[in-house]
Formats: C-alpha cells, structure tokens, sequence
C-alpha cells in the first residue's frame, strides 16, 4: 500500500498495519488482502461482488475488519457483504470506505451489508465514512445496512461521517425478535455543497424488543441534510429516535419522524432538535480563552466524536 | 489591576432608555478579595458580565493590568488573564470535564492534574474526568466543575458570580476557605451570602445600578442592615 492508501486505512480502522484477525481489504473494486480465522471465515461470493463472513457458535472477544479503499476516479462499486453471526457471540465489526479522488470523474461505493445475529450474541458495528483528494469528481457513498436480530441478540451500530463526502443515502433496516436490542449512533458533517440523507426503518416485532437512535448532524455552509426514521411497534416493545442538528451559514437539516405503535403495549418516543450552536456554550468557551471558531469546532467535535 | 471609569449600561425597554449601571467610577487592586454585593436587581451580574465582556457597557472605560480592554472580544480579555465563573453553570453536547479543564488550563492535562483541579472543589477527579458536562450532573456538581474550571485558568483576576448558588453537599466553609487561600491575585466575588461578605477585604454595594458604598464589613454594616438589604445581614 502506498501512503494514501495507508492514511486511508488508518482513518478507517484506526490501524497503522494490517487488522489482527479476520480481515477483508478492498481497493479500487477488487479484494487486496484477505484472511479467515479457525471459528471467523470469510469467504468470496461466487455469483456477485462481495463476502460471506461466518461467525460460529460462542466466538467471543474477536474482530472483523473489512474496509474499502478507493483512489482512483470514474469507479461505481457495488458490494454485498452478508454477515452470519451464530449464537452467544461477542465480536467487533469494522467497516468503511475512504474514497481518495483526485480527478474530474465521480467514485462511488455501494455497501450493501446484512447481518444475520444469533440468538443472545452481541454484536458492536463500526462504520466510518471518509471523502478526500482536491479532484472536482464526486466521493459518493450510498450504504445499504439490513440487520435481523435473534431473540435476546443485541447490536450497537456506531457511524461517523466527516468532512468530504459529497452525496451520502444511508439506508438502514432493522428486524427485532423478543428481548433484541439495537443501538444506533450516527454522526455526519457536511460541508460545501454536501449532500446526506438518512432513512431507518425499525420494525420491533418481539416482545421487549427495544431500539434507541441517537442521531447527531453538523451542516455547515451550504450542505442539506435530511433525517428519515420509522420506527414501528408490532409487540410490546420500546423504541427511541433522537435527531440533534446543529447548521451554520445556509446549511439546512430536515428531521422527518414516523413512529407507529401497532401494539398498544408498544413504546415509541421521538425527539427531534435543529438549530444553530447554543449562544451560552460559545460564550463560555470565550472565557475559558478560546476564539469564536476555535470554539465552534470544539462543540462540534464533541457533539460529533464525543 | 482593573479600573472601571465613568461605566454606564442601559437597554431598551418599551421603546424607552432604562439605565442599568450608572455612574460606576471603582479600581478593584491585586492581592485583594473584594464582594460586589447588593438587592437582586441592583446591577451585580450585569457588571461582571460588562468587565468579562459578555455585556458591552453603554460608555465608560475599563483598564486591565493597564490596557484599555473595553472594546475587547471575551476570549481576548480572557487571555490577558481574567477568569470568570458563571452564576448557572453552561451545559453541552458531547464536551467531558477533561475537555473543558484541558481548555480551561490550556494544556493537555494528566489524570493527576485533573485530580488536583477537582480536589480543590471536593470531587474525585476518578468519578468525573470522563463525565459529560450535561444535565446528568446536579446542579452542584456543575458548580463545583464551574469553580474548578475557573481555577485552573490560574488567572490574575478571578470573577465568581454567585458562586454559593446550588452549591449542595460540598460545605459552604470548604467553599470560603479557597476563596481565601486565592493570594497574589485579584478576586471578585458576587454574592449576598455572610461569610463570604465576612472574608473579603472589600465591600462593594450596588443598589439601583449605582455604588452605593465601598469599605469593610464593619463600615458597610449600618447600610447592610437597611430593609432593602435586610437579607445581606442574615
């Protein structure tokens, strides 16, 4: 890997070398480094682009890491990653893709992932999205995430999205058994002329099934961001969506809530807040000794990264 | 240290001039503790909130360490050393005490640094470092950080409005004791409590937006006691 292509990796997965574990590289539409474990297999579909990565039975305290490196323009990729997780499990999923463009030509990558968890696994998924490189062409990622969660299985998806992105659709699907629990906590920034829209749909069908959203959105200059959830209450069942915005300059945030509570022992909750960084917490970084951007960025840090 | 010359404040109100702040001539020296103390109402927090910078005084003229920082942003009179600890302590979204102690002392501190900041207010640096500063924490305990942060600016003029507000378990002593170990600085208090008036060297009443007296306890008494201020004297 040359230097942009390591910068790229370490963005995503926070490693200056290869993953330990089971990994899957792919770079530019085509698998650069693989490696399976005895009880973590990952293997190539044969029909289409993509793996199938098994989890067995009991596996606990492992990682995957599967990140997508892109640096060439013009490129439209499309991947089905689907993850069989068995029972009992406890693993960390590491995904992402870092598009690296420097040309005229729009690159694109279409994430499709499934993850299938067993009954009483954990499962704790992190997905980062990166854009860079001074070329005028597009870093266009449209992520497509479907998760079923067996009784008593729970996931905490965490998903970040700074700067350079041009146009983002995340979309997200869950189905919940009985006592499944799903977490969800989303980041995104845009800049620019930046586009991203989130949709989620939540379908609660198992008793004390719950779901929590968190969503926190930072559009800056002329970017526009739109929040879509649905979450729909089929059992006795809890589920709530936060959608905290923060925009500055012409930067607009949409929040669009749906939550339907077909059982009436089902629990739904919405709340949504837009608008511009609080005037008292800029004041009081001021006194601490801090510019007016310098304190902008670091609420906006911490609301993003936490 | 700081001198305050001819300071007026007024708003409009109803289309009509109300004066907040009239007339304030005062110089507040190094070394010294004063208490800014007076009827609610009476212009307190409005006058801390000029000298930080958050208000922008009418006219007048305020002098720091010498230069003329009446036309100063908030963070550019903050770093020439004027700290100020807020009367309702500011909560955020996603900013731990670490973070905000780091800005406030202005270098990435250790866990024994955070420790020692913490102490001084009576809290384990263990059970807050990684806190949210948000409403998961009472209303003492964001006191207590508010203090602690105002502190580790280590700064020559310290500015506390109100500081005993909300102050819950942590005891009222612990609170006038560190006051009182602040030396070689300036520090102004707001405050209508006693034994903060008890330890401070100076006495400033504002009544009406205007300075009504300045001097010790014992010579400000007979006008604490009047029935406006009958509650300073409690």
């Amino acid at each position: 890997m040359n230097d942009i292509e390591k910068r790229l990796l370490e963005k995503l997965t926070g490693l200056h070398k290869m993953p330990s574990g089971a990994f899957n590289i792919r770079k530019n539409g085509t698998p650069l480094a693989r490696e399976s474990e005895k009880d973590i297999e990952i293997i190539p579909k044969k029909k289409k682009s993509g793996i199938d990565i098994i989890i067995k039975d009991g596996v606990q305290n492992k990682s995957v890491h599967i990140p997508v490196i892109i640096t060439v323009g013009g490129l439209d990729d499309l991947v089905y990653n689907d993850f069989y997780i068995g029972e009992n499990c406890n693993v960390l999923i590491v995904a992402g893709c870092g598009i690296h463009n420097n040309t005229c030509k729009t690159s694109m990558h279409n994430g499709i992932h499934s993850f299938k968890v067993g009954k009483n696994s954990f499962v704790k998924y992190v997905e980062k999205h990166v854009g860079e490189g001074n070329g005028s062409g597009g870093k266009v990622l449209n992520p497509v995430t479907r998760v079923t969660l067996s009784e008593g299985a729970s996931m905490e998806i965490e998903t970040l999205q700074l700067e350079g992105v041009t146009s983002t659709v995340r979309k997200t699907f869950a189905k919940l058994y009985d006592n499944a629990k799903l977490k969800i906590n989303e980041n995104i920034l845009t800049t620019l002329d930046q586009t991203a829209r989130t949709d989620f749909k939540v379908d609660l069908l198992g008793k004390n099934s719950s779901v929590e959203v968190v969503s926190h959105s930072v559009a800056k200059d002329n970017s526009y961001q739109i929040f879509k959830s649905n979450l729909v209450g089929k059992n006795e069942c809890f589920g709530h969506v936060e959608c905290d915005g923060i925009i500055t300059d012409n930067a607009r945030i949409v929040s669009i809530p749906m939550i339907d509570a077909i059982d009436s022992n089902a629990s739904l909750v919405h709340e949504a807040a837009i608008g511009k960084i609080a005037g008292d917490e800029l004041v009081k970084l001021m006194t601490l000794g801090l510019s007016k951007e310098e304190a902008e960025n670091k609420i906006i840090e911490g609301f993003l990264i936490g | 240290m700081l001198k305050i010359t001819n300071l007026n404040y007024s708003v409009l109100e109803k289309d009509s001039k109300k004066d907040i702040l009239k007339d304030i001539n005062i110089e507040f020296n190094s070394g010294k503790t004063y208490c800014i103390t007076g009827p609610n109402g009476s212009g307190k927090s409005t006058l801390v909130k000029i000298i930080i910078g958050i208000l922008r005084q009418t006219d007048g003229n305020i002098v720091f360490d010498g230069k003329d920082i009446s036309n100063l942003e908030i963070d550019q009179r903050a770093n020439l050393g004027i700290s100020f600890a807020f009367q309702k302590p500011v909560t955020f979204k996603g900013l731990k005490v670490r973070d905000l102690l780091d800005i406030a002392s202005g270098k990435k501190n250790d866990f024994s640094s955070v420790c020692s900041y913490l102490s001084e207010v009576g809290l384990c640096a263990k059970d807050y470092i990684n806190r949210y500063i948000d409403d998961n924490l009472s209303g003492g305990e964001l006191k207590r950080i508010e203090i602690a942060m105002a502190l580790a600016r280590k700064c020559k003029l310290n500015i506390f409005d109100e500081p005993e507000a909300g102050i819950d378990l942590w005891s009222f002593d612990n609170l006038t004791e560190l006051f009182s170990n602040l030396k070689d600085c300036c520090n102004i208090i707001v405050s209508h409590q006693r034994k903060i008036l008890e330890m401070a060297d100076c006495i400033v009443l504002l009544k009406d937006g205007v300075i009504e007296k300045v001097g010790t306890l014992s010579e400000l008494e007979p006008y604490l006691q009047k029935p406006t201020c009958a509650r300073l004297a409690r």
